[in-house]
Protein backbone atom coordinates (compact mmCIF):
# COMPACT_ATOMS: atom_id res chain seq x y z
CA UNK A 1 0.00 0.00 0.00
CA UNK A 2 2.59 2.29 1.13
CA UNK A 3 4.46 1.94 -2.39
CA UNK A 4 1.68 2.34 -4.00
CA UNK A 5 0.91 6.17 -2.59
CA UNK A 6 5.03 6.48 -3.17
CA UNK A 7 4.48 5.51 -6.86
CA UNK A 8 0.99 7.67 -7.20
CA UNK A 9 2.93 10.91 -5.24
CA UNK A 10 5.98 10.55 -7.89
CA UNK A 11 3.92 10.56 -10.67
CA UNK A 12 1.52 13.67 -9.76
CA UNK A 13 4.87 15.34 -9.03
CA UNK A 14 6.48 14.31 -12.50
CA UNK A 15 3.85 14.93 -15.00
CA UNK A 16 4.12 19.11 -14.22
CA UNK A 17 8.46 18.70 -14.41
CA UNK A 18 7.17 16.96 -17.16
CA UNK A 19 5.17 19.66 -18.66
CA UNK A 20 7.58 21.95 -17.62
CA UNK A 21 10.37 20.44 -19.55
CA UNK A 22 8.43 20.14 -23.10
CA UNK A 23 6.61 23.76 -22.74
CA UNK A 24 8.52 26.39 -20.37
CA UNK A 25 7.38 29.45 -19.72
CA UNK A 26 9.40 32.66 -19.38
CA UNK A 27 8.93 33.04 -15.99
CA UNK A 28 10.15 29.09 -15.51
CA UNK A 29 13.23 29.76 -17.48
CA UNK A 30 14.15 33.18 -16.03
CA UNK A 31 15.45 32.53 -12.52
CA UNK A 32 17.26 29.33 -13.99
CA UNK A 33 19.25 31.74 -16.27
CA UNK A 34 22.32 33.84 -14.84
CA UNK A 35 22.54 37.36 -16.67
CA UNK A 36 26.16 37.27 -17.33
CA UNK A 37 27.36 41.09 -16.45
CA UNK A 38 25.40 41.75 -13.69
CA UNK A 39 25.42 38.64 -12.20
CA UNK A 40 21.85 37.64 -10.37
CA UNK A 41 19.26 35.69 -12.37
CA UNK A 42 18.16 37.40 -15.59
CA UNK A 43 14.27 37.87 -13.52
CA UNK A 44 15.84 40.27 -10.85
CA UNK A 45 18.21 42.38 -13.46
CA UNK A 46 16.89 45.18 -16.27
CA UNK A 47 20.11 45.57 -18.23
CA UNK A 48 20.38 45.41 -21.96
CA UNK A 49 21.58 42.07 -22.14
CA UNK A 50 19.35 40.57 -19.36
CA UNK A 51 16.38 42.01 -21.31
CA UNK A 52 18.17 40.53 -24.82
CA UNK A 53 18.30 37.27 -23.20
CA UNK A 54 14.17 37.06 -22.20
CA UNK A 55 13.69 38.10 -26.23
CA UNK A 56 15.67 35.28 -26.95
CA UNK A 57 14.10 32.95 -24.31
CA UNK A 58 10.25 34.11 -25.58
CA UNK A 59 11.59 33.56 -29.09
CA UNK A 60 12.76 29.96 -28.67
CA UNK A 61 9.51 29.35 -26.58
CA UNK A 62 7.66 29.89 -29.57
CA UNK A 63 9.53 27.99 -32.22
CA UNK A 64 8.63 25.12 -29.42
CA UNK A 65 12.21 24.36 -28.26
CA UNK A 66 12.07 22.09 -24.59
CA UNK A 67 13.42 23.84 -21.57
CA UNK A 68 16.85 21.52 -22.12
CA UNK A 69 17.24 22.78 -26.07
CA UNK A 70 17.01 26.70 -24.97
CA UNK A 71 19.34 26.06 -21.95
CA UNK A 72 21.64 24.52 -24.45
CA UNK A 73 21.70 27.57 -26.79
CA UNK A 74 22.04 29.76 -24.53
CA UNK A 75 25.57 27.53 -22.91
CA UNK A 76 26.54 27.54 -26.51
CA UNK A 77 26.66 31.30 -26.75
CA UNK A 78 27.74 32.49 -23.07
CA UNK A 79 29.23 29.25 -21.55
CA UNK A 80 28.08 27.01 -18.70
CA UNK A 81 28.38 30.13 -16.18
CA UNK A 82 24.95 31.09 -17.57
CA UNK A 83 23.27 28.48 -16.20
CA UNK A 84 22.05 29.60 -12.26
CA UNK A 85 22.18 25.37 -11.24
CA UNK A 86 25.30 23.94 -12.19
CA UNK A 87 24.39 20.31 -14.53
CA UNK A 88 24.36 17.21 -13.00
CA UNK A 89 27.05 15.43 -14.92
CA UNK A 90 30.91 15.79 -14.87
CA UNK A 91 32.91 17.55 -12.51
CA UNK A 92 29.78 19.71 -11.62
CA UNK A 93 27.74 16.80 -10.38
CA UNK A 94 29.66 16.69 -7.07
CA UNK A 95 28.13 20.40 -6.22
CA UNK A 96 24.33 18.38 -5.97
CA UNK A 97 26.21 15.30 -4.25
CA UNK A 98 28.69 16.77 -2.11
CA UNK A 99 25.46 19.17 -0.04
CA UNK A 100 23.85 15.39 0.43
CA UNK A 101 26.84 13.61 1.49
CA UNK A 102 27.50 16.28 3.75
CA UNK A 103 24.10 16.45 5.53
CA UNK A 104 23.68 12.48 5.62
CA UNK A 105 27.39 12.76 7.38
CA UNK A 106 26.25 15.57 10.15
CA UNK A 107 23.24 13.64 10.59
CA UNK A 108 24.99 10.54 11.02
CA UNK A 109 27.27 12.54 13.33
CA UNK A 110 24.55 13.84 15.48
CA UNK A 111 22.78 10.56 16.04
CA UNK A 112 25.86 8.73 16.83
CA UNK A 113 26.33 11.55 19.81
CA UNK A 114 23.02 11.42 20.74
CA UNK A 115 23.05 7.30 20.75
CA UNK A 116 26.28 7.69 23.13
CA UNK A 117 25.34 10.38 25.70
CA UNK A 118 21.50 8.60 26.06
CA UNK A 119 23.67 5.66 26.58
CA UNK A 120 26.35 7.27 28.91
CA UNK A 121 23.12 8.56 31.04
CA UNK A 122 21.33 5.40 31.11
CA UNK A 123 23.93 3.30 32.68
CA UNK A 124 24.75 3.34 36.59
CA UNK A 125 26.97 5.87 37.86
CA UNK A 126 30.30 3.55 38.03
CA UNK A 127 31.64 3.48 41.62
CA UNK A 128 34.60 6.23 42.05
CA UNK A 129 37.74 4.41 42.09
CA UNK A 130 39.13 3.37 45.09
CA UNK A 131 41.41 6.14 46.71
CA UNK A 132 45.18 5.14 46.88
CA UNK A 133 46.59 5.72 50.13
CA UNK A 134 47.25 9.56 50.73
CA UNK A 135 50.00 11.22 50.71
CA UNK A 136 51.42 11.08 54.09
CA UNK A 137 52.86 14.37 54.73
CA UNK A 138 49.21 15.14 53.59
CA UNK A 139 47.71 12.89 56.12
CA UNK A 140 49.48 14.18 58.79
CA UNK A 141 48.12 17.62 57.93
CA UNK A 142 44.56 16.43 57.48
CA UNK A 143 44.70 15.25 61.58
CA UNK A 144 46.15 18.18 62.32
CA UNK A 145 43.90 20.28 61.32
CA UNK A 146 41.10 17.69 62.51
CA UNK A 147 42.91 17.93 65.85
CA UNK A 148 43.14 21.36 66.21
CA UNK A 149 39.43 21.81 65.02
CA UNK A 150 37.84 19.32 67.91
CA UNK A 151 39.87 20.87 70.16
CA UNK B 1 40.44 5.10 21.58
CA UNK B 2 37.39 7.27 22.13
CA UNK B 3 39.75 9.99 23.38
CA UNK B 4 41.85 9.51 19.99
CA UNK B 5 38.94 9.32 17.59
CA UNK B 6 37.68 12.61 18.98
CA UNK B 7 40.95 14.07 17.97
CA UNK B 8 40.84 12.59 14.56
CA UNK B 9 37.23 14.44 14.29
CA UNK B 10 38.42 17.42 15.91
CA UNK B 11 41.35 18.14 13.04
CA UNK B 12 39.20 16.45 10.49
CA UNK B 13 36.77 19.91 10.73
CA UNK B 14 39.57 21.89 11.65
CA UNK B 15 40.99 21.30 8.45
CA UNK B 16 37.72 21.56 6.95
CA UNK B 17 37.43 24.71 7.86
CA UNK B 18 40.54 25.77 7.05
CA UNK B 19 40.75 24.39 3.58
CA UNK B 20 37.13 26.44 2.70
CA UNK B 21 38.55 29.71 3.91
CA UNK B 22 41.78 28.95 1.87
CA UNK B 23 39.30 27.98 -1.21
CA UNK B 24 37.28 31.85 -0.33
CA UNK B 25 40.39 33.84 -0.75
CA UNK B 26 41.91 31.95 -3.66
CA UNK B 27 37.96 32.75 -5.72
CA UNK B 28 38.59 36.62 -4.17
CA UNK B 29 41.78 36.96 -5.50
CA UNK B 30 41.12 34.69 -8.85
CA UNK B 31 37.67 35.60 -9.77
CA UNK B 32 37.45 39.29 -10.50
CA UNK B 33 38.92 41.06 -12.96
CA UNK B 34 43.00 40.98 -12.84
CA UNK B 35 43.95 44.25 -14.28
CA UNK B 36 46.66 44.53 -16.75
CA UNK B 37 49.05 47.56 -16.53
CA UNK B 38 51.35 49.19 -18.90
CA UNK B 39 54.42 47.32 -19.65
CA UNK B 40 53.32 44.00 -18.90
CA UNK B 41 52.66 41.28 -21.28
CA UNK B 42 49.17 41.28 -23.07
CA UNK B 43 47.45 38.04 -22.24
CA UNK B 44 47.28 36.00 -24.78
CA UNK B 45 43.59 34.36 -26.20
CA UNK B 46 42.51 32.01 -29.20
CA UNK B 47 38.98 32.84 -30.04
CA UNK B 48 36.40 31.99 -32.12
CA UNK B 49 35.85 34.32 -35.16
CA UNK B 50 32.76 36.11 -35.64
CA UNK B 51 31.73 36.59 -39.17
CA UNK B 52 35.06 34.20 -40.68
CA UNK B 53 35.70 30.98 -39.99
CA UNK B 54 38.44 29.30 -37.75
CA UNK B 55 40.10 30.68 -34.06
CA UNK B 56 42.19 34.00 -33.94
CA UNK B 57 45.00 34.20 -31.68
CA UNK B 58 46.46 36.96 -30.10
CA UNK B 59 50.55 35.67 -30.12
CA UNK B 60 49.62 35.48 -33.98
CA UNK B 61 49.71 39.11 -34.45
CA UNK B 62 53.32 39.36 -32.63
CA UNK B 63 55.32 42.14 -34.30
CA UNK B 64 51.90 44.20 -35.12
CA UNK B 65 50.60 46.72 -33.08
CA UNK B 66 47.33 45.86 -31.56
CA UNK B 67 44.42 47.76 -30.88
CA UNK B 68 42.38 45.06 -28.88
CA UNK B 69 38.60 46.81 -28.71
CA UNK B 70 36.45 44.94 -26.00
CA UNK B 71 32.41 45.96 -27.09
CA UNK B 72 29.28 43.62 -27.37
CA UNK B 73 26.29 44.88 -29.44
CA UNK B 74 24.21 45.91 -27.35
CA UNK B 75 26.38 48.27 -25.54
CA UNK B 76 25.36 51.67 -26.61
CA UNK B 77 28.30 53.68 -26.32
CA UNK B 78 30.16 51.04 -28.64
CA UNK B 79 27.82 52.19 -30.99
CA UNK B 80 29.50 55.47 -31.24
CA UNK B 81 32.98 54.28 -31.53
CA UNK B 82 32.34 51.33 -34.35
CA UNK B 83 32.89 53.25 -37.07
CA UNK B 84 36.02 55.53 -35.55
CA UNK B 85 37.85 51.82 -34.99
CA UNK B 86 36.62 50.64 -38.40
CA UNK B 87 37.94 53.87 -40.15
CA UNK B 88 41.51 53.36 -37.50
CA UNK B 89 41.66 49.87 -38.93
CA UNK B 90 42.19 51.66 -42.89
CA UNK B 91 44.51 54.57 -41.73
CA UNK B 92 46.59 52.44 -39.89
CA UNK B 93 46.79 49.06 -41.44
CA UNK B 94 49.48 49.61 -44.02
CA UNK B 95 52.29 50.84 -40.82
CA UNK B 96 51.69 47.54 -39.01
CA UNK B 97 48.56 48.16 -36.78
CA UNK B 98 45.54 45.38 -36.79
CA UNK B 99 42.47 46.53 -34.80
CA UNK B 100 40.69 43.53 -33.41
CA UNK B 101 37.19 43.35 -31.74
CA UNK B 102 36.28 41.07 -28.77
CA UNK B 103 32.85 40.47 -28.52
CA UNK B 104 31.89 40.23 -24.70
CA UNK B 105 29.13 38.29 -23.39
CA UNK B 106 26.65 38.73 -26.47
CA UNK B 107 24.81 36.77 -29.15
CA UNK B 108 27.10 36.18 -31.75
CA UNK B 109 23.79 36.80 -34.09
CA UNK B 110 23.48 40.06 -32.74
CA UNK B 111 27.23 41.00 -33.02
CA UNK B 112 27.04 39.72 -36.92
CA UNK B 113 23.99 42.10 -37.72
CA UNK B 114 26.34 44.92 -35.38
CA UNK B 115 29.43 44.27 -37.48
CA UNK B 116 26.79 44.53 -40.93
CA UNK B 117 25.24 47.53 -39.55
CA UNK B 118 28.30 49.59 -38.76
CA UNK B 119 30.29 47.88 -41.82
CA UNK B 120 33.23 46.47 -39.65
CA UNK B 121 35.74 44.60 -41.50
CA UNK B 122 38.09 44.07 -38.84
CA UNK B 123 38.38 40.57 -37.06
CA UNK B 124 36.16 40.17 -34.48
CA UNK B 125 35.94 37.35 -32.03
CA UNK B 126 33.68 35.78 -29.36
CA UNK B 127 34.10 36.59 -25.47
CA UNK B 128 31.86 34.32 -24.98
CA UNK B 129 31.70 34.34 -21.23
CA UNK B 130 33.50 37.22 -20.45
CA UNK B 131 36.50 35.39 -19.25
CA UNK B 132 38.78 37.76 -21.82
CA UNK B 133 37.84 40.54 -20.59
CA UNK B 134 38.15 40.07 -16.96
CA UNK B 135 42.13 38.84 -17.72
CA UNK B 136 42.30 42.32 -19.07
CA UNK B 137 40.38 43.73 -15.95
CA UNK B 138 37.72 45.49 -17.77
CA UNK B 139 34.77 46.81 -16.08
CA UNK B 140 33.00 48.30 -18.07
CA UNK B 141 32.48 48.23 -22.28
CA UNK B 142 33.70 49.43 -24.24
CA UNK B 143 37.35 49.01 -23.31
CA UNK B 144 40.06 49.52 -25.65
CA UNK B 145 43.69 48.13 -25.17
CA UNK B 146 46.57 49.10 -27.52
CA UNK B 147 49.46 45.93 -27.88
CA UNK B 148 53.05 47.31 -28.93
CA UNK B 149 54.55 45.04 -31.48
CA UNK B 150 56.91 42.93 -28.59
CA UNK B 151 53.27 41.73 -27.20
CA UNK B 152 53.39 43.93 -24.29
CA UNK B 153 50.24 46.58 -23.12
CA UNK B 154 51.45 50.54 -23.52
CA UNK B 155 47.93 51.80 -22.63
CA UNK B 156 44.31 51.87 -22.53
CA UNK B 157 40.95 53.46 -23.09
CA UNK B 158 38.19 52.90 -20.20
CA UNK B 159 35.37 53.56 -21.67
CA UNK B 160 34.10 54.97 -25.01
CA UNK B 161 36.69 56.83 -26.98
CA UNK B 162 36.32 59.99 -27.61
CA UNK B 163 37.33 60.86 -30.71
CA UNK B 164 39.56 60.60 -33.54
CA UNK B 165 42.36 62.19 -32.08
CA UNK B 166 42.77 60.19 -28.64
CA UNK B 167 42.66 57.13 -30.53
CA UNK B 168 45.18 57.75 -33.00
CA UNK B 169 47.38 59.45 -30.14
CA UNK B 170 46.62 55.95 -28.47
CA UNK B 171 48.02 53.75 -31.59
CA UNK B 172 51.13 56.38 -31.82
CA UNK B 173 52.46 55.80 -28.70
CA UNK B 174 52.27 51.72 -29.09
CA UNK B 175 54.11 52.03 -32.22
CA UNK B 176 56.96 54.45 -31.32
CA UNK B 177 57.63 52.55 -28.03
Amino acid sequence: MRVVVVLAAALILAVPALASEQHPTLAELEPQIMCPVCHTTIDQSDSAIAQRMKTFIRARIAAGDTASQIKDKLVAQFGPAVLANPPRKGFDLLAWILPLVAATAGAAALGLLAWRWSRRLAEPQAAPASAGPLDPDLERRLDDELARFEG
Amino acid sequence: MAVRLKLVAQALAVGIVVGLLALLVWKLARGGPQHVKAGQEAPNFTLDRIGAPGKLSLASLRGKTVVLNFWASWCITCKAEARLLESASHRWGGKGVVVVGVDSNDFTSDARHFMRHYGLTYPVVHDKDGGRANRYGVTGLPETFFVRRNGRLSGHIPGQIANRAQLDAGIRHALAS
